[in-house]
């Protein structure tokens, strides 16, 4: 296949929202591409359709217009089934950290590892430890969200998000909760991690002092898109 | 994850073992009823019983003509009879001289009566002439027969205004037909009550030697005999006593209403839980669902809570069962009692009111859109 290298391929993405005379285009043809291991950052202004975009990559909405393939799969008209096993491969990190309060940090990032076939109990423990090790909260393990501050919560959802071995990653904002110096930390963490695993991520932000991470920058206004070289 | 939140944990615990109680207690009470309908019926020492027709229950017994009984002798399977004269008497409580209708049953002292061995010797008592055997199970209402007899006083009381003389105790059991019972003979019976027609008997007890078919002695002899009387194998009178309070009396339907009562509330319960429960966690629900995970295994975490909840429900509810058992048993004299069948029946009960709810909080979670959490 010609996009196999591609870990997406977007072609004359439209989405609307809404029904009748309320119908809203909030997507008009969208084209994108990102390689294996590229860090992609999409900026905008809000409301122009990059959490619809990043909702529709990583298979949590249907497509209605359009191309969209990831890891060589074709999205539009992808059965229920189909989009959960292709989100196993895809990370996500979401505005809010989405860590689930009843579990402690290091069982939060399990459940990540869980997704993992063939991997004991032992080793998706190890493997939890390892990841908060590296995101630097092998203090916190036991630690409930409740416990932990907003910075620590947002890596405790990047080890989390890294902890299935995504090949694609998808941030909606993961710093919008955070300090500048925090979030300068997070970005750079995310993106050394990435950058081990060799997972390709997409990235949407307003925070221009993070923009220089990026090996692109992408622009959106209006559902449409607009390439930058950086 | 109901574990963070102890109070809608024990709201829901206590909802469950409400539910199990109210199970344990209708049904125990329905299954006491009938049991206790029955506590005389399962004495007698008989294979095969004749009655009248005309009799409903142990609380409308009719008379038939005691010749029947005799006629059954001819058949060869037949050890022996014993005629038995049954009939609801006013005993006057000794102590307060009110009235109350006691179960007497009248028969030849030399005669087995029941299958208990120690009563052949205690019927001796009753040869001479106004001697009862009084029942020490009955109802307290009856007086303090038993206490006052094992004081060594000379206890006597009327009978439908006749002098009679406790000459005994006997353990039988109160029924909801029958709150006391006494035994008598029938030369005393008949004495007390004057107008009873002779050579009429209410109960025909058969034996048969060792070895016989009762049912099928039974349909001979219903077949030999002439249809003024009914002739039933020992289970098949209890059975009929059994039936006539199932079917006859709304009291069956209301305990098996009440059973269902408590289902129902149980079911609101669990399922006001569980579904605040999902709605509460909807976001990390959908969390799950975009990392990939399986809407069944997610459907699984519902259905294990909800299994959880019906066996921690169940737990207290079975221990509080018992100790209302105890405290029903003692103030009414019923046998009312755990069972096996009724704490299997309860627990499926409270399971299935679980796994209802549950499933039908599920239907909650499948509305957890993943792309609303972004």
């Amino acid at each position: 296949m010609a996009t196999s290298s591609l870990t997406i391929d977007i072609q004359a993405l439209s989405h609307w929202y809404g029904k009748g005379s309320t119908r809203r285009q909030v997507l008009q043809g969208v084209d994108l591409q990102i390689s294996a291991g590229e860090v992609v950052l999409l900026t905008g202004p809000s409301g122009c359709g990059k959490t619809t975009l990043l909702t529709l990559i990583g298979a949590l909405r249907k497509v209605q217009e359009g191309d969209v393939e990831v890891f060589g799969q074709q999205l539009r008209g992808a059965a229920r089934g189909q989009r959960q096993r292709l989100r196993r491969r895809i990370g996500m990190i979401f505005q809010g950290h989405n860590l689930l309060r009843c579990l402690t940090a290091e069982q939060n990032v399990q459940m990540g590892a869980d997704l993992l076939p063939n991997l004991g109990y032992r080793a998706r423990r190890d493997q939890a430890r390892e990841w908060l090790r590296s995101v630097g909260l092998e203090d916190e393990l036991g630690k409930l969200p409740h416990d932990l501050s907003g910075g620590q919560k947002q890596r405790v959802a990047i080890a989390r998000a890294l902890a299935a071995k995504p090949q694609l990653l998808l941030a909606d904002e993961p710093t919008a909760a955070l300090d500048s110096g925090t979030g300068r930390e997070v970005v750079e963490l995310l993106k050394r991690l990435a950058r081990e695993q060799s997972c390709s991520v997409l990235m949407v932000t307003h925070d221009p002092r993070i923009l220089d991470v990026a090996d692109r920058l992408v622009r959106m206004e209006d559902g449409r898109l607009y390439q930058t070289i950086s | 994850m109901l574990i963070r939140q102890p109070v809608r944990l024990a709201v829901a615990l206590a909802g469950i073992s409400f539910a199990g109680i109210l199970m344990f207690m209708q049904l125990g009470f329905r299954d006491g009823l009938f049991d206790a309908s029955v506590t005389v019926h399962r004495l007698f020492d008989a294979d095969i019983v004749l009655i009248s027709p005309r009799s409903t229950s142990s609380v409308s017994m009719a008379g038939f003509p005691r010749r029947r009984l005799i006629q059954a002798m001819a058949s060869p399977e037949v050890e022996g009879i014993t005629p038995v004269h049954w009939n609801l008497l006013l005993w006057r409580n000794p102590e307060t001289l009110g009235t109350r209708s006691i179960l007497a049953l009248g028969f030849e002292p030399g005669h087995p009566l029941f299958t208990d061995p120690t009563l052949a010797e205690k019927a001796k008592l009753l040869t001479q002439k106004g001697r009862v055997l009084f029942d020490e199970k009955s109802r307290a209402e009856f007086g303090p027969v038993a206490e006052w007899f094992r004081e060594g006083r000379t206890v006597e009381s009327e009978i439908n205004g006749k002098r009679v003389r406790v000459a005994g105790l006997i353990g039988l059991g109160a029924s909801f037909g029958a709150d006391g019972n006494l035994l008598t003979s029938s030369e005393t019976f008949l004495d007390l009550i004057p107008n009873t027609p002779s050579g009429s008997i209410e109960v025909g007890l058969v034996r048969l030697k060792p070895g016989s078919d009762a049912e099928q002695v039974a349909q001979r002899l219903q077949s030999q005999l002439p249809d003024d009387v009914t002739v039933l194998t020992k289970q098949g009178f209890i059975d009929f006593e059994q039936n006539y309070w199932r079917t006859s009396t709304s009291i069956g339907f209301i305990f098996t209403l009440g059973a269902a009562m408590g289902f129902v509330v149980g079911c609101v319960i669990v399922y006001q839980v569980l579904y605040s429960d999902v709605s509460d966690h909807l976001p990390e629900y959908a969390t799950l669902m975009a990392m990939g995970y399986k809407l069944n295994s997610l459907l699984g975490v519902v259905v294990r809570e909800g299994l959880l909840l019906a066996l921690f429900g169940y737990l207290p509810a079975y221990a509080a069962g018992q100790g209302l058992y105890l405290l029903v048993r003692n103030a009414t004299q019923l046998p009312v009692a755990m069972n096996t069948v009724r704490a299997v029946s309860v627990f499926s009960m409270i399971l299935i009111m679980c796994m209802l709810s549950a499933g039908l909080a599920m239907r909650r979670l499948v509305d957890a859109d993943p792309a609303e959490i972004f």
